[in-house]
Order: C-alpha cells, then sequence, then structure tokens
C-alpha cells in the first residue's frame, strides 16, 4: 500500500512525516518540500512524476540518505535515518539502498563486473561469494557476457544494466531509481523498465522510481505526483491493491 | 575492505599527463637530494679511508689541522720512545712528516690546481701499509723524487712515472705512483721531508705532523697518556682515522646541509605539483567519488583511496629520481679541501640506505601532497556532486 496523507499504519517500509527541505541560494530561500508524508509497503513499486524543479530528485536523496532534510522524519523498516551521525548513515546506506542513476554513474576505470562487485566489497563476502554474487546479478540483468567490458564498451542501456546490477547485488531494502531511462532511446527505455518490473514482480523488489516519461511511470504499481512541495496520488494508485 | 587499487592505479593511467607531471617533479627532487647526499658521504668517506685505526697523529696542542701545526724534533725523539709504537727492523714506525702546497695543470682544463706535497720519513710505506706502489718504486732518501697518487697520475699534466717536474725552487723527478685505496693521500705527491724542507728552505727538525704506527688500536690511550702528560710536550693526539673524520665533517655539513636546502625548495615545488594533479584529479572525479559514497564508502576509505594514488605517484617519482642517479656511484669528482687548500678526488657513494632514504623522501612529499586533495575527496557533498553533469 502506498499512501501521501501520513495516516498510513504501523507497518510501512519507508514512512516519511512532515518532511520539509529548504535550499538556500543566495539570499533566496527555496522551500522544495513542504511537510510531505508518503508511506510506502515492502514489495511496492512507485513511479515519482512532476514538473521540472518541483523537488523529485531532492525526495530520493533524502529517501537514500545522501542528504538531510530541513526538518521531518524518515524511517525505513523501523530505522529513523535522519538522526543518524554521518558515518552510521553511510553504513546504512551500504546495507539497505540501491541506487540506480540517470546518468548510469558506472566507474569508467573499472570493468562492468568490478563495477557490480563494489557494494559488496562493504560486505563480509568471501572473495568466492562475492563472484557468485556478481555472476548472479550480472546474469539477472542478462550481461554474464559482458562481465569484463569497461562501462564505455557498452551501450547506454546496458550500461544502465550494469548499473541496476550493481544496485541490486548486495540485496538493498530498496531501489531508488531516479530517471532511470532518461538518457536511453525507447528500445533501451523498454529493456531497463521490464527489468525493474521484473526485479518487482518476480524477485519482490521494494522500488522507487523517479520519472518524466509516462510509458514509464506506467509500470510502476503506483503514480504520485510532486508539486508544491507535496505528494499527490495519480491515477493509478493503489492499483496495486 | 577498500575500493580496489585498480581503481587508483588506472585512474593514474587514465590521467597519464597529469601524473608524469608530478612523478618528474618528485623524481628530480629525489633525484638531487640523493646525488647530493652521496657527493658528501663521498668526500666524507674517502677521508675517512684515509685515517687507519691502528695510527696516530700527533700535532701542536690547539692546531686544526696539519698545515698550522709544528713538531720539533726532540719531540719526535719522545714519541719514538713512547710505550705503544710498533717497531720493526729499522726502529720505531713513526713518520714526521711536512706539508705544502705547489700548483701543477690539470689534463683535463689545463688551468692550475693545488696539489698537497706531503714531505714523508722513508718509513712511510711502513706506517700506512693501505698505500701500495703500484708502478716504479718509492723514492730513495736524500733525493729529490717524487712518488704520486694515483688520482694525481691520473689528473695532472707532467707528472706521470718518469716525468721531471720543478716546483718550490727544485727539480723533481717522478719514479713511482702509489694507490692509497681511494683516500685522501691519491691526491697527494710523496717526497722525502728533508728533501722537502731544504727545497722549501725550511727549519730542518720543524715538522707539522707526526703519525705512528701504534701496536695495537688499543695502544692508543698508552701513546696518547704517555705524551699528554710529558712536560716537554704540548700536543695532541688523535687517532688517525678520527682526524680525517673530523677534517670531513665542515665540508660533509656543507653539502649536506646545501644538498638539504636545494632538495627541500624542489621538494616544495614537487608537493604542490602532486597537489595540484590531485586536486584535480579529486574535481574531475567527484561524481565517481559521490557515486561511491552513496553505495555506502565511508570518508576514511575515500580518504585512503586519494591517498594511496598521491603515494603511487610519488613512489613511482622517487624510484625513477634513484634510477637516474644511479649512474653516478663511484663516478669521480673533485673538490677543494678548505681544511688543506688542496684539491681532492673523490666518488660519488649510493649506498642503499641513501637510496631508503631517497625513497623515504618521495614517501613524505607524496603524503604531504596527497592528504589535503583526499581529505577534500571525502569531503565531497554526494548530493552536490551527482547533479553536476
Ligand atoms: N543544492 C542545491 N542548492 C540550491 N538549490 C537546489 C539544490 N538542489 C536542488 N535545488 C533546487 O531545488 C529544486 C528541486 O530540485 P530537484 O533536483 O529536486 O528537482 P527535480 O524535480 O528532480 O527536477 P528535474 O525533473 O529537473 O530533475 C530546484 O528548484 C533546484 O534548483
Ligand atoms: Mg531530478
Amino acid at each position: 500500500m502506498v499512501r501521501v496523507d501520513g495516516n498510513g499504519n504501523g507497518d510501512s517500509l519507508v514512512r516519511v512525516r512532515g518532511l520539509d527541505k529548504k535550499y538556500q541560494r543566495g539570499s533566496e530561500e527555496i522551500h522544495v518540500l513542504q511537510g510531505l508524508n508518503l508511506d510506502v509497503d515492502a514489495g511496492e513499486f512507485v513511479a515519482f512524476m512532476g514538473p521540472s524543479g518541483s523537488g523529485k530528485s531532492t525526495l530520493l536523496n533524502l529517501l537514500g540518505g545522501i542528504d538531510l532534510p530541513t526538518a521531518g522524519t524518515i524511517t525505513v523498516a523501523n530505522d529513523e535515518i535522519t538522526h543518524l551521525s554521518g558515518s552510521k548513515l553511510t553504513e546504512w546506506r551500504a546495507r539497505h539502498v540501491g541506487f540506480v542513476f540517470q546518468m548510469y554513474n558506472l566507474i569508467p576505470v573499472l570493468t562492468a563486473f568490478q563495477n557490480v562487485e563494489l557494494p559488496l566489497l562493504l560486505t563480509k563476502l568471501s572473495k568466492a561469494e562475492r563472484r557468485k554474487h556478481v555472476e548472479t546479478a550480472m546474469a539477472l540483468v542478462e550481461l554474464s557476457d559482458r562481465m569484463y567490458h569497461y562501462p564505455r564498451q557498452l551501450s547506454g542501456g546496458q550500461e544502465q544494466r550494469v548499473g541496476i546490477a550493481r544496485a541490486i547485488v548486495a540485496d538493498p531494502t530498496f531501489l531508488l531509481c531516479d530517471e532511470p531511462t532518461g538518457d536511453l532511446d525507447r528500445k533501451s527505455a523498454d529493456e531497463v523498465l521490464s527489468l525493474l518490473e521484473t526485479l518487482s514482480r518476480q524477485h519482490g523488489k521494494t522500488i522507487l522510481m523517479v520519472t518524466h516519461d509516462p510509458l514509464a511511470a506506467e509500470r510502476a504499481h503506483c503514480i504520485l505526483h510532486l508539486d508544491k512541495g507535496v505528494l499527490t496520488e495519480g491515477k493509478k494508485a493503489g492499483a496495486a491493491q | 575492505m577498500a575500493i580496489p587499487l585498480s581503481y587508483n592505479l588506472r585512474s593514474l593511467r587514465v590521467r597519464w599527463t597529469s601524473t608524469v607531471v608530478a612523478v618528474l617533479g618528485i623524481a628530480g627532487t629525489v633525484g638531487v637530494f640523493v646525488a647530493m647526499l652521496a657527493l658528501a658521504r663521498g668526500f666524507h668517506a674517502t677521508l675517512v679511508a684515509s685515517g687507519s685505526a691502528d695510527n696516530a697523529i700527533v700535532r701542536r696542542a690547539g692546531s686544526t689541522s696539519e698545515m698550522e701545526s709544528a713538531v720539533t724534533l726532540d719531540q719526535v725523539k719522545i714519541m719514538e720512545d713512547a710505550p705503544g709504537v710498533a717497531r720493526d727492523n729499522t726502529g720505531p714506525l713513526v713518520s714526521p712528516e711536512v706539508v705544502v702546497i705547489a700548483a701543477f695543470p690539470l689534463k683535463s682544463s689545463g688551468t692550475d690546481a693545488n696539489v698537497q706535497v706531503r714531505g714523508v720519513s722513508p718509513k712511510a710505506l711502513s706506517v700506512r701499509p693501505s698505500v701500495k706502489i703500484v708502478d716504479g718504486r718509492f723514492f730513495h732518501s736524500g733525493l729529490n723524487e717524487l712518488v704520486v697518487g694515483r688520482n694525481v697520475a691520473a689528473s695532472y699534466s707532467g707528472l706521470g712515472l718518469g716525468d721531471t717536474v720543478k716546483f718550490g725552487g727544485g727539480q723533481w723527478k717522478v719514479v713511482g705512483v702509489f694507490d692509497a685505496g681511494g683516500s685522501a693521500f691519491d691526491s697527494e705527491i710523496w717526497c722525502d721531508a728533508a728533501v722537502l724542507d731544504q727545497v722549501y728552505q725550511r727549519p730542518l727538525n720543524i715538522f707539522q705532523s707526526v703519525t705512528a704506527r701504534l701496536t695495537s688500536p688499543a695502544a692508543l690511550t698508552q701513546f696518547k697518556d704517555a705524551l699528554t702528560s710529558d712536560p716537554r710536550m704540548t700536543v695532541t693526539v688523535d687517532r688517525e682515522i678520527e682526524y680525517y673524520d673530523k677534517q670531513s665533517r665542515a665540508l660533509t655539513t656543507l653539502i649536506t646541509v646545501l644538498g638539504s636546502m636545494v632538495a627541500a625548495i624542489m621538494g616544495i615545488g614537487a608537493i604542490f605539483g602532486a597537489l595540484n594533479t590531485m586536486y584535480s584529479a579529486v574535481s574531475e572525479r567527484s561524481r565517481e567519488i559521490a557515486t561511491m559514497r552513496a553505495i555506502g564508502f565511508g570518508s576514511g576509505i575515500i580518504v585512503l583511496s586519494f591517498l594511496f594514488e598521491a603515494i603511487c605517484i610519488a613512489l613511482i617519482g622517487g624510484a625513477i629520481g634513484c634510477i637516474i642517479v644511479l649512474p653516478l656511484n663511484g663516478l669521480t669528482t673533485g673538490t677543494m679541501n678548505w681544511q688543506t687548500f688542496s684539491h681532492l678526488a673523490f666518488a660519488f657513494r649510493i649506498t642503499p640506505s641513501l637510496l631508503i632514504a631517497g625513497i623515504v623522501f618521495s614517501l613524505l612529499m607524496g603524503i604531504l601532497g596527497g592528504v589535503p586533495p583526499a581529505v577534500r575527496a571525502a569531503r565531497t557533498r554526494i548530493a552536490y556532486a551527482l547533479r553536476e553533469l
């Protein structure tokens, strides 16, 4: 279930209450998020839409613990992350968040294999176990034959699939995807979206995705609109129920 | 666990132009540093090799070098009878010596350079067994004959075996060449002290120093105590090796201090080179850093990763610097020995410990040039850096 009215029951995976984010740009204050509420249950696939500059990336960054809110709380799997110190937050990200970026953000000097292995370097897994996990993730994104290619030797769609493999390899609590298809042509975008759908349907992954593309949003269980600092339910909201 | 080291190594290769600049800065600095210290060590080693632990050198009390010392014949007699002095069938092994400076033309430039001419006792070779005649023979007592050190034979024209030279108002014949094992004597000319006194019209029974061979290194105390407690003597007694060690100290210190200063100044430049390279690496890769931070790598890991990269630059530079100067090892050069105002030939000495010092120096530059950019990398604000395209 996904709710934006702040009345979710206590057992949602992600619970956001009164989230405020202000940016200071010179003397001007930009109030991007204004007392935003959100409840997302485990296994949901949510799409966030909204005009450019409405604060979608800001919201995702706050949920992923790479930025701090001005006010309000974010609780993920009963951990309130808005009170964690810098290093605790870093550890929390390693354990719970899989990021998928619009620009893929693969490390250019590392092979696909090494890129996907990165999150596992933060775990206690042995080298052999890491290899197994990487191979599984690469098989899931259908790039087993591109394991030792460097990012520049891959197409945009392939790069993004490596990016998704990297995001899921350590089995995080949820995936945060900021315009994962924003830089891709239709065909590659569809492949990536199908992949996300598979992850949601067959593997029960919780996915929060920002997109401008209505076709991309259609793949989600639920579309939320961000406007004027708060979320509203879109036409597909609640479809997953 | 840390970010794979291949990340840093490959990044260095990708940004190779910038890397090369920083590497060369450090290589040049380490090269100069090692070369200067090798020079100081070579000089020191040459002078120290001149001395023997078995010998004592006696000078007038208070004189800092042979040049300003005076010892009378009566005093020499007392020394010959002193305890601890070695003897052979010719009697006590004692060489009263006088030293003058004479100018001879260098083969390389044709200009004159000062050579130390040492008037010695005919027993000089027994007093200093490390000195060996390698060509010709030793001088005959009472004749105007010279034996020259091998550096002298090699460096000056008109001082080869069989040559006749004029200096000090006398005519001399070179009858032998000696090898003093790379010591300062190799840059000297030896002749009979009595003949030298005559030619230079010096008083016959005044010497500048007396070198005595001891029965053992331990006999020095006995010998020294006997001389210094004797009211007829006002002399300083030094172990010969310590005397030369002291002699070398002024110039060794000068070269070391100058060399360190030059290396420090170059080092500051090299550190700035490394800083510049690493700062631009950090800003070019802010997106990569932000990505790794987002994935969950801590700021400490990021610092280590970039520091490692700077240290790689430094170590490559340090190794290149050492390799560049390595051929200098054993290369002979010369300098004015300010204690004797004569020319002294010696060789650069590059020792393993010197190379280690060079590498440690490069490491230091790498750390100083690497820490600030690494800290900046760790402070990358993730959300900001990810927005930048
Ligand atoms: N670090 C910052 N400093 C100042 N203003 C910022 C900062 N980050 C974001 N903003 C502002 O906050 C607002 C929301 O930005 P955000 O990137 O979240 O929007 P978005 O909905 O993701 O837009 P887009 O669809 O173009 O990606 C914008 O007006 C932006 O200019
Ligand atoms: Mg955005």
